[in-house]
C-alpha cells in the first residue's frame, strides 16, 4: 500500500470568510423574469481559489445567480438585472464589457453532458480555434494537458479524432470540463455537473472539482447536499430568490445560524 | 346474443383499424406497383426485337398481297361498328378481330401502320431471312435482302451477304460518327470563333471607337476570317469525302409484297434478322437497344432515336437549380429561425413562405418568363451583350431562368425544413458554445449549423424530386422539344446558361400528345416516363445517402 494514502491530511485551518481573497462580488443583485422577481436583492463574496456551493430547493434561484456571473441570463430575451457583480474590481455588467470575453474568463458546465457534434480533439480545441489558435503544435498541446486536467487522457489518448458522441456520460461531462479549462478561464461555474450522471462517474467529477480548485474558483450548483458538504469550501444557502446564508461549509453543515438552513439541511423541508 | 358480443368485442379490440389501415397500405402499393407496372412493360418490352409476320392480305376491294411487319396488338371489336364506320364485313360475322401491324416501309407505303382484319388474311407465318433495317430516315424498312453493291460492282448475294452487310454497316456507322464528331466540334468551333468575331465588331461599333481603331481591327478580324473560312472549307471538303465514302455501299432489297428498293448503307443505323436470331442475340440487341435510347440523339421528330440530350438537360437543370437554392433557403431559414425577432410579421412572413409551396407551378412558370426572362434576361442583354441585340442572349427562355424558376419553386420546401433542424438542435449544445465565448455568429457557423446539415439535405431531397419531375413552369422559360446542342461543350465559358435545353418531363409530353407519329413513339413514351422515374429515384438515393452519411457525422444522443 502507498504510504501517502494513508497519511491523514493535515487539519485545515478553520476558513474564515473575510481572510480569503475575494474573486467575485454581488452588489444587490436583483433579477427579473418579466415582472417576476427571481432574485431579490443578493449580496454575496465568492473566494478565489476555493469550492463555493449554491444549495437551495428548486427554483430558489441558485441556477440563476450561476449564470449572472458569465451572463448567461443575457439569452434570455424577458430577464432584466439590477445592481452589479464586481469580477477582480470591475463590474461585469458594465455595457463596455465584451460579453465573449467575460464568458472565456468564467466558464461554464452545464447539467447534461453537451459536447458538439465533432471529434474529442476538436471539442477541446473549440476555445482556441475560436481564438484564432491554429498552430497544431499548440493544439495538441492544450487538448493534452486539458484533457489530462480533466482526468480523461489515459481514456481517449487513442481515440482522440473519434465522435465525441461515442463517450459515456461520465466521460461527456469531463469531456466538456477539459473544453473549459483549455481556454484557462479564472472562474469555472459548474451547474448540477453531476446530477445526470451514475454514481461512479459523480464520484470521478468530484474528485476532479477537488484537484481543479488550485488552479480555479470554482462555483458549483448543487442538489445533492452531500456533495456540496464533500466538495465545497463555502456553501450558500439559498431560497426563493432570497439568500439565506452563506459560511465556510463546515459550520453551515454543523452549525448553521439560520434556522431554515438547518431545516433544509437536516431534510425537514426542500 | 353471444354473436353480437363477438362483434362488438371485435371492434372494440381495434382489429378493424389495423384492417382499414392495411388496407389502404394495400392500396397505394397496388396503384404504386400498377403505375410502375405499366411504364416498366410498355417502355421495356419496346426494345425487345420482335419476330417480323407475314400473311397474305386479301381484301374484299383490290388485289391480294403479301405483307409483313411487326405485330403490335390485337383486339376484338364487333361487326357493327365496324360497318357504322363504313367497313365491309361478311354478314356472317359478329365480331372481328383486327391487328395492328408494324409494316415499316414508310417510303414504300406511306404510313408504318396499318389495320387488318383477321378475315381478310390468311395465318401468320415467320418467315426466315427477312430482315429489319433501322434507318437514319423513314423508319424502319422490312423486306428481303437481294444484293449488296459497291457502287455499281456487286459483292456478295444470297446467304454468303448477310455478314458482309453487318461489316459494311458498321463501316458507314463508323464514318458517320466521324462526320458528327467534326460537325460538332470543329464547324461548331469555327461558327463559335466567326460569331465572336462579328460581336466584336458590333460591340466596336457601338462603342464608337475612333475610325483608326476600328480599320485596324477589321483589318485583323478580315485575316481571322479568312483564316478560319480556309479552315472551314478544308474540313467541307473532308465531309463531302466522308459523305461519299459513306454512301459507297448500298443494298438492294425486296419487300414483302415484292417491290425492290436501293438502300444507301450511310442511311441504316442497324441491320438485324429477328425471325433467325437466338434468344442469346436477341437478349443482346434488346440491350444494345437500350443503350442506344440512352445515349443517342432523337431522331425524326423525337419518334426514334434516344433521349440522352433530354436526360443530360433535366440533370444539369436539376443541378443547377440545387447549387441555387441551397444557399438561398438555407440563409433565408437561418435568419427566420435564428435572427429575426419573433413576432405577429414574421409570423406572416413565414406562412407565407409556407403557402408558396402550394402556388401552381404554371404561376410560377408565367412568373419566371416575365420577371426573369423578360425583366431580368432583358436588362443583362441591354448592359451585357449589345452587341447581338436584337436577337436575344439572356432575354430569352433558357437554361438559367428554368433552373432559377424551378428553384423558386423548390425554396418554401428548402425553408421549411431547414428551420425544423435548426428548432430541433438542443439548447444546452449553443450554450456550450457560447459559455466558451463563442459570439451567436460563431456558434451558429461552428456548431449549429452543421448539426442541421442533414435537415437541410431533407429539404434539398424534397426539392430535387419536385423539380426534377415538372414541367409547366419549364416549357415557359426554357426547355423545348428539340435542342440541337447540349449546354455544355467545349467551346469557352463550357457552359452555356443561356441554351435552351430539352427535358424529361416535358419529352414524355412532347412525345405523347405532340408527336406525327403517334403509333411508332407511344413505346418512347413509356420508356421515357420509365426513365424520368429513375432518375429521379437515382437523384433523391444520392441525396438520402450523402444525407445519411451526414447524420452518422452529426449523430447525436438527443436525436
Amino acid at each position: 500500500m502507498n504510504q501517502d494514502k494513508l497519511t491523514v491530511p493535515p487539519v485545515e485551518a478553520e476558513l474564515k470568510l473575510s481572510d480569503e481573497k475575494i474573486k467575485l462580488q454581488v452588489n444587490d443583485l436583483k433579477l427579473y423574469y418579466g415582472d417576476a422577481l427571481a432574485l431579490k436583492s443578493v449580496n454575496m463574496t465568492i473566494p478565489e481559489k476555493r469550492v463555493t456551493a449554491f444549495i437551495g430547493p428548486s427554483g430558489c434561484g441558485k441556477s440563476t445567480l450561476l449564470r449572472c456571473f458569465n451572463r448567461m441570463n443575457d439569452l434570455v430575451d424577458i430577464c432584466r438585472i439590477e445592481g452589479e457583480i464586481l469580477m477582480d474590481g470591475q463590474n461585469i455588467y458594465d455595457p463596455k464589457i465584451d460579453v465573449a470575453e467575460l464568458r472565456r474568463q468564467v466558464g461554464m458546465v452545464f447539467q447534461k453532458p453537451n459536447p458538439f457534434p465533432k471529434s474529442i480533439y476538436e471539442n477541446v480545441a473549440y476555445g482556441l480555434r475560436l481564438q484564432g489558435v491554429k498552430d497544431k503544435r499548440i493544439l495538441d498541446e492544450v487538448v493534452e494537458t486539458s484533457l489530462k486536467g480533466a482526468a480523461l487522457w489515459n481514456e481517449v489518448k487513442d481515440r482522440l479524432h473519434d465522435n465525441a458522441f461515442g463517450l459515456s456520460g461520465g466521460q461527456q461531462q469531463r469531456l466538456v470540463i477539459a473544453r473549459a479549462i483549455a481556454i484557462e478561464p479564472e472562474v469555472l461555474l459548474l451547474d448540477e455537473p453531476a446530477s445526470a450522471l451514475d454514481p461512479i462517474s459523480t464520484l470521478k467529477i468530484e474528485e476532479l472539482i477537488y484537484e481543479l480548485k488550485d488552479k480555479y474558483t470554482i462555483v458549483i450548483v448543487t442538489h445533492n447536499m452531500q456533495q456540496a458538504a464533500r466538495v465545497s469550501d463555502y456553501t450558500a444557502f439559498m431560497y426563493m430568490g432570497d439568500l439565506i446564508e452563506f459560511d465556510a461549509t463546515n459550520k453551515m453543515f454543523t452549525n448553521p445560524s439560520q434556522q431554515q438552513t438547518e431545516d433544509y439541511i437536516t431534510g425537514r423541508f426542500g | 346474443m353471444k354473436s353480437l358480443f363477438g362483434v362488438r368485442a371485435w371492434f372494440r379490440s381495434g382489429t378493424p383499424w389495423i384492417w382499414l389501415n392495411a388496407g389502404a397500405i394495400a392500396l397505394c402499393l397496388v396503384m404504386v406497383i400498377g403505375v410502375l407496372g405499366l411504364i416498366v412493360v410498355r417502355g421495356g418490352s419496346h426494345f425487345w426485337p420482335a419476330d417480323l409476320q407475314q400473311t397474305e392480305w386479301s381484301p374484299e376491294s383490290g388485289q391480294k398481297k403479301v405483307i409483313m411487319g411487326e405485330l403490335v396488338r390485337a383486339e376484338t371489336v364487333s361487326a357493327v361498328m365496324l360497318r357504322e364506320s363504313g367497313a365491309t364485313v361478311p354478314a356472317e360475322l359478329e365480331a372481328v378481330t383486327r391487328y395492328l401491324v408494324k409494316v415499316g416501309n414508310r417510303d414504300l407505303y406511306g404510313r408504318d401502320f396499318s389495320w387488318y382484319m383477321d378475315y381478310e388474311i390468311s395465318g401468320w407465318t415467320a418467315p426466315e431471312g427477312a430482315i429489319a433495317l433501322e434507318r437514319r430516315e423513314r423508319g424502319n424498312f422490312y423486306g428481303f435482302p437481294l444484293k449488296l453493291n459497291e457502287g455499281d460492282t456487286l459483292i456478295a448475294e444470297g446467304a454468303a451477304m448477310w455478314p458482309e452487310l453487318l461489316k459494311r454497316v458498321e463501316r458507314a456507322n463508323g464514318i458517320f460518327q466521324q462526320m458528327k464528331d467534326i460537325e460538332k466540334n470543329d464547324i461548331s468551333r469555327i461558327n463559335n470563333q466567326i460569331e465572336k468575331l462579328r460581336l466584336t465588331e458590333r460591340r466596336l461599333v457601338l462603342d464608337k471607337v475612333s475610325d483608326a481603331e476600328m480599320a485596324e481591327f477589321k483589318a485583323q478580324a478580315e485575316a481571322e476570317n479568312k483564316v478560319l473560312n480556309d479552315e472551314y472549307a478544308v474540313i467541307q471538303q473532308k465531309l463531302d469525302q466522308l459523305r461519299a465514302e459513306s454512301n459507297r455501299d448500298n443494298l438492294v432489297a425486296r419487300s414483302a409484297e415484292g417491290r425492290e428498293v436501293t438502300i444507301s448503307l450511310a442511311n441504316i443505323v442497324k441491320a438485324f434478322a429477328p425471325n433467325d436470331m437466338s434468344v442469346w442475340q436477341k437478349t443482346r440487341h434488346y440491350f444494345s437497344g437500350i443503350g442506344t435510347f440512352l445515349t443517342e440523339e432523337p431522331r425524326e421528330a423525337n419518334t426514334e432515336g434516344g433521349i440522352f440530350p433530354a436526360i443530360f438537360g433535366t440533370v444539369t437543370m436539376v443541378i443547377l437549380m440545387a447549387i441555387i437554392v441551397t444557399p438561398f433557403g438555407v440563409l433565408a431559414a437561418i435568419y427566420l429561425r435564428e435572427y429575426a425577432k419573433q413576432g405577429p410579421l414574421l409570423k406572416i412572413i413565414r406562412i407565407s413562405v409556407y403557402n408558396l409551396a402550394g402556388v401552381p407551378s404554371i404561376v410560377y412558370g408565367v412568373f419566371g418568363l416575365g420577371f426573369f426572362v423578360y425583366i431580368m434576361g432583358g436588362s443583362i442583354d441591354q448592359l451585357f451583350y449589345p452587341e447581338a441585340l436584337p436577337s436575344p442572349t439572356f432575354g430569352t427562355p433558357g437554361l438559367f431562368w428554368a433552373s432559377l424558376t424551378l428553384a423558386l419553386l423548390t425554396l418554401p420546401v428548402v425553408i421549411v425544413s431547414t428551420e425544423e433542424g435548426l428548432s430541433r438542435i438542443p439548447s444546452t449544445i449553443r450554450m456550450g458554445s457560447l459559455a466558451l465565448g463563442a459570439t451567436k455568429s460563431e456558434t451558429l457557423w461552428k456548431v449549429v449549423v452543421p448539426l442541421a446539415t442533414p435537415a437541410m439535405m431533407t429539404g434539398l431531397i424534397l426539392a430535387v424530386a419536385r423539380a426534377a419531375g415538372e414541367v409547366a413552369p419549364l416549357m415557359l422559360v426554357g426547355v423545348v422539344k428539340l435542342a440541337p446542342t447540349l449546354p455544355i461543350d467545349g467551346n469557352f465559358p463550357f457552359i452555356h446558361l443561356d441554351q435552351k435545353i430539352m427535358h424529361l418531363g416535358f419529352h414524355v409530353f412532347d412525345v405523347g400528345f405532340q408527336s406525327p407519329n403517334v403509333e411508332a413513339s407511344r413505346p418512347l413514351l413509356y420508356a421515357t416516363a420509365l426513365v424520368l422515374v429513375l432518375l429521379i429515384v437515382v437523384l433523391n438515393m444520392a441525396a438520402i445517402y450523402m444525407r445519411n452519411r451526414l447524420r452518422e457525422k452529426y449523430r447525436s444522443d438527443t436525436d
